[in-house]
């Protein structure tokens, strides 16, 4: 099964556009990422720069609108992910809570949705849906 | 710690377990420099963890704790054989220094293992033993998984498999296996039977059809994930890499071998569409660590290369069938055999055309190992037929029909043999 390990860190929703973590903090995550390697269960992994410098394009009556970072009325934003490959919900959660986070930080662990999962839709859908799919997993 | 649910704490130590349990061996056979001890130790500190944590909530350290247990029980069994035997005085002392080398659990202990993992994948891969029970010591305490879960993915009782864990441990006693990793020469050869091992519970777990235990699939999930650690530990091997890169991209057919209806899709014919670009990245990438190392390729490499070829081909018609014929060539020296023979001869009917493959198929004829093989006729009946040879092609479809015990195949090579009567 594979999940997503997403690190919400509290405070990045007004972090600087050029900040840059702590190297101590860099070198214990560097550690914990090494463990899910040596483990054999992850599959990728990223970081994100702040929500300043991104943006956030919203809908209303199907007319996008477009929002520059900082979001001062976000909550939570998210600062990266992990995908990992476990055998339950159970040991995805028991990783994340392996993983040395500050004070502030929350990880929402989520089960990747397959293909599979869609059991509504016909066939000719379900295909495309795989199609792009597998080319968005490419790099 | 705030007090789970009953059921939360147990499907806690269970994923724990999975995760932590070969550290867990590994560091007690350090102490004890025997891999059944080691896992019975284990076993008893799974069964404290299951008596206390629902209790007094999972310790915020599961896997310390787990070890710490382990360790004080096996430092009791060490210090009852000393009084039992005062004649091993050696016993004695490596009793002393192991007291006084039990490191501080708060921070050490998930830390340099790997030295012991690595001895512990290599004892329970041991040539000494036959294949069954190397493979079922080694999903025992390398994989994490039950040994109910184990008998349920090769289809035996429970009780064989146990059986067959049970006879692995005395087996390795018997025979004074040392709990080490192997060097030199020696090394290159049971690092062989290691990868043999992994790859012997892929393709078990490969080979599951649509009515089988849920749990058979799981077998190559384990596989990739057991290669995937001993790439880690062992990065200096390319044919680790190799097997990692071959397993890696065979499993990201999974989704396309197998028609709605449950029938095997052969390659050619899978909608590549649904295979899983992820793996095939992550294939690519071990590939690419294997040939770093700059060393000859090995049979894993090879076939990992050649499973790459059909992984980078966005269709089937993009196919480099000359690049593969070549690496073929080269896997026929590696690790002859007349089934790399046959996949030889098709690869090379595919780069040059069917007369070049039927020039390879031929002498396979006389080999005794492929006299009841039935993709040996089916293959040549293909060349033949392409070659418009139809009727020799339709007698040839016929033999392999009769050939084989699987009922749509049979319905298969029939169907292609009455096309050629036509």
């Amino acid at each position: 099964m594979r999940f997503m390990m997403l690190m919400i860190p509290g405070g990045y929703e007004t972090a600087a556009p050029d900040a840059l973590p702590d190297v101590k903090h860099v070198a214990a995550m560097t550690k914990f990422n090494e463990d899910l390697q040596k483990a054999g269960v992850l599959l990728a992994l990223d970081g994100l720069h702040p929500p300043s410098s991104g943006a956030r394009v919203s809908f209303k009556a199907g007319k996008p609108k477009v929002t520059d970072g900082p979001f001062a009325e976000a909550k939570e934003v998210l600062g990266g992910y992990w995908m990992i490959d476990v055998k339950s919900r159970a040991e995805a959660i028991e990783w994340a809570k392996k993983c040395p986070a500050l004070d502030n930080e929350v990880i929402e662990v989520r089960r990747v949705q397959e293909v599979e999962d869609f059991t509504n839709l016909p066939e000719p859908l379900k295909q495309r849906v795989a199609k792009v799919e597998s080319v968005g997993k490419k790099q | 710690m705030a007090p789970d649910s009953k059921s939360d704490v147990h499907s806690a130590i269970d994923a724990i377990w999975r995760m932590e349990q070969a550290k867990v061996i590994a560091a007690i056979a350090r102490m004890v420099r025997d891999v059944g001890t080691a896992e019975e130790l284990a076993q008893d500190a799974l069964v404290m963890a299951l008596e206390r944590w629902p209790i007094d909530g999972v310790p915020d350290r599961p896997a310390a704790w787990l070890t710490q247990v382990a360790k004080r029980r096996a430092l009791d069994r060490l210090r009852h054989r000393k009084m039992a035997d005062k004649k091993h005085p050696e016993l004695g002392r490596e009793l002393e220094e192991q007291q006084d080398t039990v490191p501080d659990y708060d921070t050490a202990l998930d830390d340099d293992v790997g030295d012991e993992l690595l001895a512990l994948i290599f004892t329970a891969c041991h040539p000494v033993l036959p294949a069954e029970q190397r493979i079922a010591l080694t999903l025992r305490v390398m994989g994490g998984l039950t040994t109910d879960e184990i008998a349920r993915a090769f289809l035996v009782p429970e009780p064989t498999m146990a059986q067959r864990i049970v006879r692995a441990k005395r087996g390795l006693a018997d025979s004074k296996v040392p709990f080490m990793v192997p060097r030199g020469m020696d090394r290159t050869a049971r690092q062989g039977s290691v990868l043999e091992v992994l790859y012997l519970v892929f393709n078990e777990g490969y080979t599951a059809s649509a009515g089988d235990d849920w749990m058979r699939p799981q077998l190559c999930n384990e596989a990739l994930r057991l290669g995937r650690t001993l790439a880690e530990l062992a990065p200096m091997e390319p044919e680790v890499h190799g097997l990692v890169a071959l397993m890696e991209i065979q499993a990201s057919r999974t989704a396309a071998r197998v028609a709605a209806d449950g029938a095997p899709v052969l390659l050619l014919e899978q909608n590549r569409a649904r295979w899983d670009q992820m793996l095939i990245r992550r294939g690519l990438a071990a590939l690419q660590r294997a040939a770093a190392l700059g060393k000859p390729s090995g049979q894993y490499v090879l076939q990992a290369e050649i499973a790459a070829c059909h992984a980078r081909a966005r269709q089937a018609d993009e196919t480099d069938w000359q690049r593969i014929a070549k690496l073929y060539d080269a896997l026929a020296e590696v690790t002859p055999s007349p089934v790399v023979e046959l996949n030889r001869a098709v690869a090379h009917s595919m780069a040059f055309g069917p007369q070049a493959g039927l020039q390879l198929v031929e002498p396979l004829l006389q080999e005794p190992a492929l006299q009841r093989y039935h993709l040996l006729p089916a293959v040549r009946a293909d060349l033949l037929a392409k070659l418009g040879r139809m009727e020799e092609a339709r007698a040839e479809f016929e033999r392999a029909a009769g050939m084989t015990r699987n009922e749509r195949e049979r319905t298969l090579l029939l169907q292609r043999a009455k096309a050629c009567a036509n």
